[in-house]
């Protein structure tokens, strides 16, 4: 006899939704979807034990559950709370959540340098949704800010600690997926900092995933650095035979050269099947690669301008074997003049 | 078939009376208006001795902008090049090295910038769009050209000349 599958009732701003018992909040914000899932920052479907440190997404439990309809007494991090049955939670209908979401994000930005111009995260920045979505458009903190000495982590990842949220999802890569962790937090409240205890560099395979991780810049591609904008390139899903990790993947071109490699990222923003570095660093040519199809971005995400669908886009102009052998004809004779 | 937009009219068609038939009041109705043009106030003026006055917000050629120490405040994020209705603007981006602090502004810049004057159309987007108010199209016209390479203008005719207050000569003294 098949056990019976207790599944409780939760109602996340007026929509009903059935979950298995120990699902948090926010995961069964997830399994209804749209505008109602909180933001996270922190949070990290794929890591264990993430979540709880950026309070992004504080929601408001207006009734505890069933057997005790008391609300809590303050807002709760939902990526760390679990449901209980007939549970109420209000996420955007509630002002007061909306308005402390305004001031985690005005918290989180405090020490943030803004240098979105420069950083190689822009375009596809948690932080910057973020605070496009639920910020304001002033601080009131008018200090210096902490700022910290540059530090070189190897030739593969660069790090910007002064961009650095502390968030601990790098933290928990290495400790999940490599074998043996070289950097941590050092320091303690305003002076902690992503390193590496005396200067030493990231080898290990599949720590390149703590780019992908990285919900801002801090962790970024030192073979991408600067190499183009992200709304510049285009993502085409691939995959190779490999035989340490998945082999699934998003490249990302520009013409037809491979800048980066990167895993494949869901709606959240997570990647559910981490990859290895050979398959990040090493491998950049197409011919590497099987490519499936371009992936499928947001049509409001910066990364969809002026990309199509199609792997090749009609010709705008016919060609013409007359017409080109005319131009020809007439750069030889403008050459001349030159 | 019914009219959709109920407009329609059938215009009526009557044979010309003899006022019409001999054309003589139409020439000279027609002969009065031109002469009554001789004695207007001419709408043109004389280019080249006269210029007219410009508008205030008037878009010519772009410039590159320095900050007060003469560093270039581009920093290739390429939101110009994003704004860019007409895709005119590309730019590769490069790393600053040590000791070029005095040259740019910031730990990325512009090694290369380039505007296509023939696709721009000079609509301000890319001035809008900058965050680092690096780009202004404070310049005058574009000049005509004989060949179309030579309207690609790079950073050697876009960035402003370094101003130097040292060299700056001192009258009336």
């Amino acid at each position: 006899m098949a056990e019976e599958e207790v599944k409780l009732t939760v109602t996340i701003d007026g929509i009903p939704v059935e979950v298995a018992p120990g699902t948090t909040i926010l995961n069964a914000a997830r399994q209804i979807g749209g505008d109602i899932v909180p933001p996270a920052m922190c949070y990290y479907s794929t890591l264990e034990g993430s979540g709880g440190k950026c309070r992004t997404c504080l929601v408001k439990v207006s009734k505890g559950s069933e057997k005790d309809p008391r609300p809590m007494p303050k807002l709760v991090a939902s990526c760390r709370t679990t449901v209980m049955d007939g549970m109420e939670v209000q996420n955007i209908s509630s002002p007061e959540v909306l308005d402390a979401r305004k001031s985690v994000v005005e918290f989180l930005l405090i020490n943030h340098p803004l240098d979105c111009p420069v950083c190689d995260q822009a375009g596809e920045c948690k932080l910057q949704d973020l605070s496009y979505e639920h910020g304001v458009a002033q601080t009131q903190f008018e200090f210096r800010k902490r700022t910290f000495e540059p530090i070189d982590i190897g030739d593969k990842i660069q790090l910007h600690m002064n961009r650095c949220i502390l968030c601990y999802r790098c933290v928990y890569v290495a400790n999940q997926l490599t074998d043996g962790r070289e950097h941590g937090i050092l320091g303690r409240g305003d002076h902690a900092e992503i390193s590496t205890y005396i200067h030493k560099g990231l080898n290990n395979d599949f720590i390149g995933n703590v780019i992908d991780v990285c919900p801002v810049g801090a962790l970024t591609d030192k073979t991408f650095r600067f190499k183009n904008r992200v709304w510049f390139t285009k993502p085409v899903d691939a995959h190779r035979d490999c035989p340490t990790c998945s082999g699934k993947v998003t490249l990302w071109y520009k013409g037809a050269e491979v800048l980066r490699v990167t895993g494949r990222k869901d709606e959240y923003g997570e990647v559910k099947e981490f990859i290895c570095n050979t398959c990040r660093f090493e491998t950049k040519k197409t011919a590497d690669w099987i490519l499936e199809e371009p992936t499928p971005v947001d049509h409001e995400s910066v990364i969809s301008a002026n990309h199509y669908y199609t792997f090749n886009p009609p010709a705008v102009i016919e060609e013409s074997k007359k017409l080109q052998e005319a131009n020809e004809e007439q750069l030889a004779r403008t050459e001349r003049l030159k | 078939m019914q009219s959709l937009s109920n407009r329609k009219r059938v215009i009526e068609q009557k044979p010309m009376n003899i006022w019409e038939r001999i054309y003589l009041p139409a020439i000279v109705k027609g002969l009065s208006i031109t002469i009554k043009h001789f004695f207007k106030k001419i709408p043109t003026i004389k280019y080249p001795e006269q210029i007219r006055p410009y508008s205030k917000n008037f878009r010519g050629q772009h410039s590159l902008k320095r900050d007060e120490m003469g560093r270039e405040r581009c920093t290739a994020c390429g939101l110009c090049a994003l704004s860019c209705p007409a895709e005119a603007i590309t730019m590769v981006a490069a790393e600053r090295k040590k000791g070029e602090e005095h040259l740019y502004r910031e730990e990325k810049y512009a090694a290369v910038y380039e505007i296509n004057m023939l696709r721009c159309i000079f609509c301000g987007l890319c001035e809008e769009a900058c965050p680092k108010e690096a780009i202004y199209l404070d310049g005058s016209h574009v000049t005509a050209d004989y060949l179309r390479k030579d309207f690609i203008y790079g950073k050697d005719k876009l960035v402003e000349p370094k101003f130097d207050i040292t060299q700056l000569k001192q009258e009336n003294k």
